[in-house]
């Protein structure tokens, strides 16, 4: 039995988490929030220069050609951080995508870019209102040109290469949906920033009028290879919340240590001391899901699927859970501008919809229990 | 990361599995698997002697009591090991239940405090099941508040250094039927409330005990009540020294909360399998949205305490002492179970109510939730264990006490003006 990380993991997860502090301080963070560029370029091009968009993108790709497992951690440590920085939509999503489905061709061309942060990529999904489904989906190519409408999207703004679900060929509910790497920057794509809950990691609205389109994966297999990634990101960003959810039960707690009334310190209060006891069961449960999902990310498992959607709905959770209370714990002080608390709150609800809400996550999950208890039977 | 065994742990398990195959009363598998919550199944014969008789196989061949030293009837074996151990004794493990207090607790406690010649003449018949022990701590006017306790020993009036002891305890698991107990006391009503304890051990045979049996809300009787009216313990029965009481409880309550690994079980698999088979509209319950999210909630708790488990596996595999994400366990667990009977009920609709033969899986959600209040309360109710994860894990000071410095007669003992 061995469900923890190596030493070896342990001490990258510690030189992430130093540099983190130095590079990523709450003015890096609130700089989005407050008008400035919508993402710290020095910072994601110091964390391409430490490895750590690389780490899981093989060396022939141009990465470091470690493991998910180093990848998890990363995403922890820039959870904990809220780091404005699009590691999610390139790395998480953009790079999965051609690792799990590029030809040799797509994979030389993208991911040693995407590794080295001279380009940001992204997943463009979402059209509109409601949960996603592949029905929904409007955008089409035709003849290698793609138009339609994606919103949101995140990192849309900034991103050069988008991965777009749209629909092609002949086929009907979800294999009517192919994927294609289009260019950003080229002919018949327009963008615009849209105001969101949390601008420390900005989203966009999509324009494509006949923008160029090139297949990733095969046609009508668009659904399949998007369920497959996102389930894989999902652990990743499981493990973003998991780092935000700590750092915030830490930020609550100290607050309590620090904050006296009625002549004592709040944390001696049970009301407030078990607040913070339920953040922590919460936090620890999330861990464990999520260490079960980096167990079965990089061993390849069966049991992927119900993984990805434990750690992903624990996570999720826990994260607004520590978010919300640590503003509680905090009181008016927690209301305002100046503390960070609505940084943690914000990010928290925010990733809880990156990826499909908690209400989809939940009904994946037991689907794919009810599955696995079929093939047992 | 992996799930295996290394090698010497497969080896472990291995010697382990060919032992329990060879040698576990088959005869009672079908009942044991049966078994209702907070039950042991077993009715064809008496469960305590089923269980005396399969404690004793074990300790013959070196398997009760895996990681006490061989010396004190234990097998010597490292914490993992026996972690294994459980997995691999699987159901016949409840045979071992009327053992868990004095092998969990009193054990422990009596192997860091009594003398060497009381600890070669009581552990041994203790790993071996041959005389059973209880623990009297709760009473009446002090359950988690345990230093408010009452129970008064005083030194005999003849000289002879004996103790007599006058009181009440309650909570006592299986005190009907043990043969020793480990009992704590008042000794200085006049020093602060956590400062004149003393603790002991005695033969529950000492004249002037009596064990009732309390009838519970769910309507079994797994506690007793004990009174002592002028029960005499020799001083040589004494653990640590007079006035040292709260701190030998300690080690005890150490010990409570030490059990690893055990996965505490929260009812999900069950509730999973009736919501495949019940119907809500017509349709399988499974397939309706809202049963769906609450399914999925109970599912991330039931995993995530079993991968919080492993991951204290991992640590005693590595030699380690896990860390402090063990304490959610019980905190976790019963409160979860309890929602979970209640929601089951929920979609057994009206007919929800009956708690018969004809009531879905034995019955099995209408006895949660008849049993869960008693596991969010026994061994430190979530109020004890919340403070402890806040004080213990978190840091937080401890409430301020307003009985702290007051000698002990003179701390109010009723709310009433």
């Amino acid at each position: 039995m061995n469900l923890d990380f190596s030493d070896d993991q342990k001490q990258l997860q510690d030189q992430i988490r130093r540099f983190l502090s130095e590079k990523c301080t709450p003015a890096v963070v609130r700089s989005g929030l407050e008008g400035g560029e919508p993402f710290a370029r020095d910072l994601y091009r110091g964390l391409a220069e430490m490895g750590v968009l690389g780490v899981a993108i093989p060396e022939a790709y141009g990465g470091v050609g470690l493991s998910h497992l180093e990848l998890c951690l990363a995403a922890e440590e820039l959870g904990r951080a809220l780091a404005p920085v699009p590691v999610a939509s390139s790395i998480y999503l953009a790079a999965e995508f051609l690792l799990q489905a590029g030809t040799e061709a797509q994979k030389k061309a993208w991911l040693p870019r995407l590794a080295s942060g001279e380009i940001v990529g992204t997943f463009a999904l979402v059209e509109g209102q409601g949960r996603m489904t592949s029905d929904k989906v409007a955008a089409a190519v035709r003849e290698g040109r793609l138009t339609g409408a994606k919103s949101p999207v995140p990192d849309g703004d900034i991103a050069d290469l988008a991965i777009v679900a749209a629909r092609s060929g002949a086929g009907r509910g979800e294999m009517a949906i192919s994927l294609f790497l289009v260019d950003l920057n080229g002919p018949g794509a327009a963008r615009e920033t849209l105001t969101s809950i949390d601008p420390t990691r900005s989203q966009a609205r999509l324009v494509f009028d006949g923008a160029p389109a090139e297949r990733l994966g095969g046609e009508g297999e668009g659904w399949a290879i998007a369920s497959q990634v996102m389930d894989r990101a999902a652990i990743l960003m499981a493990f973003e919340q998991v780092g935000g959810a700590d750092r915030a039960l830490e930020m609550a707690r100290d607050y309590a240590l620090d904050r006296m009334a009625f002549g004592r310190q709040i944390g001696s209060f049970q009301a407030i001391k078990h607040m913070l006891a339920d953040m922590y069961v919460s936090a620890t449960l999330a861990r464990s899901n999520c260490y079960y999902g980096a167990w079965a990310l990089a061993s390849g498992s069966s049991e992927l699927p119900v993984a990805a959607a434990t750690a992903r709905v624990s996570a999720t959770q826990a994260f607004q859970h520590c978010a919300k209370n640590n503003i509680q714990v905090h009181g008016g002080m927690g209301f305002t501008w100046a503390f960070d608390c609505h940084l943690f709150y914000r990010r928290s609800n925010a990733l809880a919809l990156a990826l499909g809400s908690l209400s989809t996550w939940e009904d994946l999950l037991i689907e794919r229990l009810r599955g696995a208890n079929t093939q047992a039977a | 990361m992996d799930f295996e065994d290394t090698s010497e742990e497969a080896a472990f398990r291995a010697e382990a599995r060919a032992w329990i195959q060879a040698n576990a009363p088959k005869h009672l598998e079908a009942e044991l698997k049966r078994a209702g919550f907070a039950s042991s199944g077993i009715e064809s014969e008496d469960p305590l002697a089923a269980g005396k008789a399969w404690q004793k196989k074990k300790a013959e061949a070196g398997w009760a009591c895996l990681n006490w030293p061989k010396e004190y009837g234990g097998g010597a074996r490292s914490p993992i090991e026996r972690v294994i151990w459980g997995q691999e004794e699987g159901i016949y493990g409840a045979l071992s239940s009327p053992f868990i207090i004095g092998h969990g607790m009193c054990g422990p406690t009596v192997m860091a405090w009594a003398s060497e010649d009381h600890k070669r003449r009581l552990l041994p018949p203790l790993a071996s099941g041959e005389e059973i022990w209880c623990q009297l701590f709760s009473e009446p006017a002090g359950g988690s508040d345990l230093a408010g306790l009452r129970t008064s020993a005083v030194k005999a009036e003849d000289g002879s250094g004996d103790w007599i002891i006058n009181g009440q305890k309650i909570w006592t698991s299986g005190a009907q039927y043990s043969q020793w107990g480990l009992l704590i006391t008042r000794t200085n009503p006049d020093a602060p409330k956590h400062k004149g304890l003393t603790m002991f051990f005695l033969s529950m045979s000492t004249p002037g005990i009596e064990v009732r049996p309390i009838k519970q809300a769910n309507g079994q009787s797994g506690f007793n009540e004990v009174y002592f009216t002028d029960v005499r313990i020799p001083d040589d029965q004494r653990l640590g020294a007079v006035g040292q009481g709260w701190e030998v409880s300690l080690t005890t309550l150490m010990n409570e909360r030490l059990s690893i690994g055990s996965g505490m079980s929260t009812g999900f698999p069950e509730l999973f399998e009736f919501c495949l088979e019940a119907e809500v509209d017509g349709r399988p319950a499974v397939d309706d949205s809202a049963v769906r999210s609450r399914l999925a909630q109970f599912a991330v708790k039931q995993s995530g305490l079993k991968y919080t488990g492993m991951r204290a596996i991992t640590a005693l595999s590595k030699g380690e002492t896990p860390g402090p994400e063990n304490s959610i366990g019980k905190l976790v667990a019963g409160a979860t179970m309890q929602e979970l009977a209640m929601f089951a009920l929920d979609l057994q609709g009206q007919a929800g109510v009956v708690q018969d033969e004809s009531s879905p899986m034995n019955a099995r959600f209408q006895q949660i939730l008849m049993r869960s209040p008693a596991t969010r309360i026994e061994g430190g109710s979530d109020e004890i264990l919340r403070n402890i994860i806040g004080e213990r894990v978190l840091g937080l000071p401890g409430d301020i006490r307003v009985d702290k410095d007051v000698p002990f007669r003179d701390i109010p003992t009723s709310g009433r003006k």
